[in-house]
């Protein structure tokens, strides 16, 4: 006979067992992600090909517009390869942020209609965004084999950190305005405006080092942290700065706390008013 | 002695009413209406943290309590807003009470709509683990299913078509079949049976059936089909207002609803069983109307009354019909018959859904209660007939000079004296 005891009450805020839910129910996080990336490459004529062309594009019109008509300077290196960096992490971030603000509304009906910890759907956004990510950095191998980079055993050894970092980034901001989104049905139009703003106050068509004495300020946003140091330890253009990376890990967890909290908060609202 | 399986004690929940007006707002208006009144948000914020505010709300639950033993199958009635789909949320923790609290001891499965987050985009094959997974199941327990699954939906030829191209029937077959197959302790499941071809729904209540004889599942059924209800649950709720109204047998329960429901004068029909014709065209519902056009369930002797029914066509080949009303006296003995073909009115059955009112003239009827039969036929061939599917009273009125009514009898009859 089963022992599983499932006691419901009103509604407590975040509990540790709730983690522990979280885990049991990992294959459905599984199953979402699954979902949404064979959808994606189903509908989508051109497929796993967007996931080239998009950040591709973007990178030579910028290098075009930003690099060679507006000699924005580079830390020394290609900018082609100088943007493509920040570029594949913010197109991470950005899609991430996008995908998960909208992720409640989008399963809506799903919300009504059974329950399961509601985590799982922002979270299994970010994760369909890794493939992007993976599919996307292959551009960034031919790059660096173009300009002849090779990338130092630290340089690679880091990279899990900064995609962890983005991830907790992503996933605080995200679960902010996802819960917000439910509540408040206008704000999903302001949000792509306010990821341009986001674009332009993280260096990534320009060097963190033009901010001078504002880089302190901006070094609040924690992309900034990821986007300087993927470029450090992949081209090499500063030294890897700890104290930067700690910076960005405290204010991601920051977010992520807020995000988590405002969250389990409203959550139990979700499927009165979704 | 073994602790109950579901345990609901004091269970409430309360929505303000703001929630039930839609729920969501504009920020931009949230934002604007601070930014114009400053210092009465403020102290709305204030009062509301003070709890002095008292926001409209609007209890859907309020002190229900009840237990339910493992093996039992439990049905849940009761009318329109009268917080069955609120219960059904709460136990399956789609949102949380406002007070009181909810122990299951066992693995809980709901099935609140059949094929939840089914993708149409997805082949079978993929939306039954998709669904499964949603449901609860684990990835190796679909797997292990999975032929039978799919043999009980009866779609091996398409399961690699996306499911976007099923027949509605075939995709309801798919989606019933995957939760048909779940193996909680506790299924709580919402009128999902409602859907599907009729020669399913019988396959689905006998799969059910199975489930719970064999299995010992327990199960919690909320509907509005009386029949599927009588024919699952042994035990069954009354929820009337969001309370508990009675708990009972099942059929006690039933015949006290469907008493209190008579008496709120519509009869909703669609869920009776104990019917005959072919079924190419059902009665859904019958309402009784006063003179003045509007529901009762009594009516003034000598006062105009309409029996107003309201059948759904199930096959367009149906064109010409003869509806005719029995009313019967509480002793079963039929008083009065009437027809549209009596009075050379031909009713041709139109749209899918219509309503045909009998309007009679001076209710030449004799205080009591009385039933109505109907049939409904199409040259011959009996469509549809449901007995003694409304009841109406009479009460005592001035159908008589004097405002007299008679002794005995059922009829009223109009008549003269005279003299010579």
């Amino acid at each position: 006979m089963s022992t599983a005891v499932t006691v419901i009450r009103p509604k407590r805020l975040f509990h540790l067992s709730d983690l522990k839910e979280l885990w049991n129910y990992r294959e459905l996080l599984y199953f979402f992600s699954w979902r949404d990336l064979k959808v994606r490459y189903k509908q989508t004529a051109i497929g796993v090909l967007w996931s080239i062309l998009q950040p591709l594009v973007t990178m030579l019109v910028f290098s075009f517009f930003f690099g060679r008509l507006a000699n924005i300077p580079s830390d020394g290196v290609p900018y082609p390869i100088f943007v493509y960096t920040g570029l594949l992490f913010w197109q991470f971030f950005s899609d991430a942020l996008g995908e998960t603000s909208n992720s409640l509304l989008a399963n809506k009906s799903i919300i009504t209609k059974i329950y399961f910890p509601r985590l799982i759907l922002p979270i299994s956004s970010v994760i369909t965004k890794f493939v992007d990510f993976a599919i996307s950095s292959l551009i960034l191998v031919g790059l660096m084999i173009y300009y002849g980079y090779a990338p130092h055993l630290s340089g690679l050894l880091i990279l899990p950190v900064l995609l962890a970092l983005t991830f907790i980034a992503a996933i605080g901001l995200g679960l902010l305005l996802s819960a917000v989104n439910v509540k408040y049905r206008d704000v999903r139009y302001a949000l792509p405006f306010f990821i341009q703003i986001l674009l332009f106050v993280t260096p990534v068509i320009y060097p963190a080092s033009i901010a001078g004495k504002y880089s302190k300020i901006l070094a609040l946003n924690p992309m900034m942290g990821v986007i300087q140091s993927a470029r450090a330890a992949l081209l090499g253009t500063t030294p890897i700065n700890w104290m930067l990376i700690l910076t960005s890990f405290i204010a991601g967890m920051v977010l992520l706390v807020i995000g988590l909290m405002y969250f389990k908060k409203t959550e139990r609202y979700f499927a009165d008013v979704i | 002695m073994e602790k109950p399986i579901i345990e609901v004690k004091n269970l409430g929940k309360k929505y303000d009413i703001a929630h039930m007006r839609g729920g969501y707002v504009a920020l931009r208006d949230v934002l604007a209406g601070i930014a114009r009144k400053p210092f009465a948000f403020l102290a709305r914020r204030l009062r509301s943290a003070a709890g002095m505010e008292k926001k409209e709300a609007f209890w859907a639950l309020k002190n229900v309590n009840f237990t339910v033993k493992r093996g039992e199958v439990i049905g849940v009635i009761g009318a329109n807003g009268a917080g069955k789909s609120t219960l059904l949320k709460i136990l399956s923790q789609i949102t949380p009470p406002t007070e009181g609290e909810v122990i299951l001891r066992g693995r809980v499965g709901s099935l609140l709509e059949v094929g939840t987050g089914f993708h149409p985009e997805l082949s079978g094959r993929e939306n039954i683990f998709l669904n499964g997974a949603i449901l609860g199941m684990k990835r190796a327990e679909i797997a292990r299913k999975f032929d039978e699954i799919v043999a009980f939906a009866g779609v091996e030829k398409f399961l690699d078509t996306p499911v976007k191209f099923y027949s509605s029937g075939m995709y309801v077959r798919l989606a019933f079949s995957v939760a048909a197959h779940m193996e909680p302790d506790i299924l709580i499941i919402d009128e999902v049976l409602a859907v599907g071809d009729s020669e399913f729904q019988k396959k689905c209540l006998g799969k059910m059936d199975e489930i719970t004889k064999n299995e010992g599942r327990t199960i919690f059924f909320v509907s509005h089909n009386m029949g599927a209800i009588q024919t699952l649950c042994q035990k069954c709720i009354l929820l009337e207002h969001g309370t508990v109204a009675m708990i009972g047998e099942t059929q006690e329960v039933i015949n006290a609803y469907v008493r209190k429901a008579q008496s709120a004068a519509g009869f909703d029909i669609s869920g009776r069983t104990d019917r005959r014709g072919d079924g190419s065209l059902r009665v859904s519902d019958i309402r009784i109307l006063d003179e003045k056009g509007s529901e009762a369930n009594s009516i003034s002797a000598g006062k105009d009354f309409t029996i107003a029914l309201r059948y759904e066509l199930k096959d367009p080949k149906v064109s010409d019909i003869t509806i005719a009303l029995g009313i019967d006296n509480n002793l079963s003995n039929r008083i009065a018959f009437l027809s549209n073909s009596l009075v050379g009115k031909n009713i041709s059955t139109g749209s899918e859904s219509r309503e045909v009112r009998f309007r009679i003239h001076d209710a030449p009827l004799n205080a009591g209660d009385y039933y109505v039969t109907v049939f409904i036929d199409e040259a011959g061939k009996v469509l549809d007939w449901v007995q003694k599917a409304a009841t109406f009273s009479i009460l005592p009125g001035h159908f008589y000079a004097s405002g007299n009514m008679p002794q005995q009898g059922d009829m009223l009859l109009s008549y003269g004296v005279e003299t010579k």
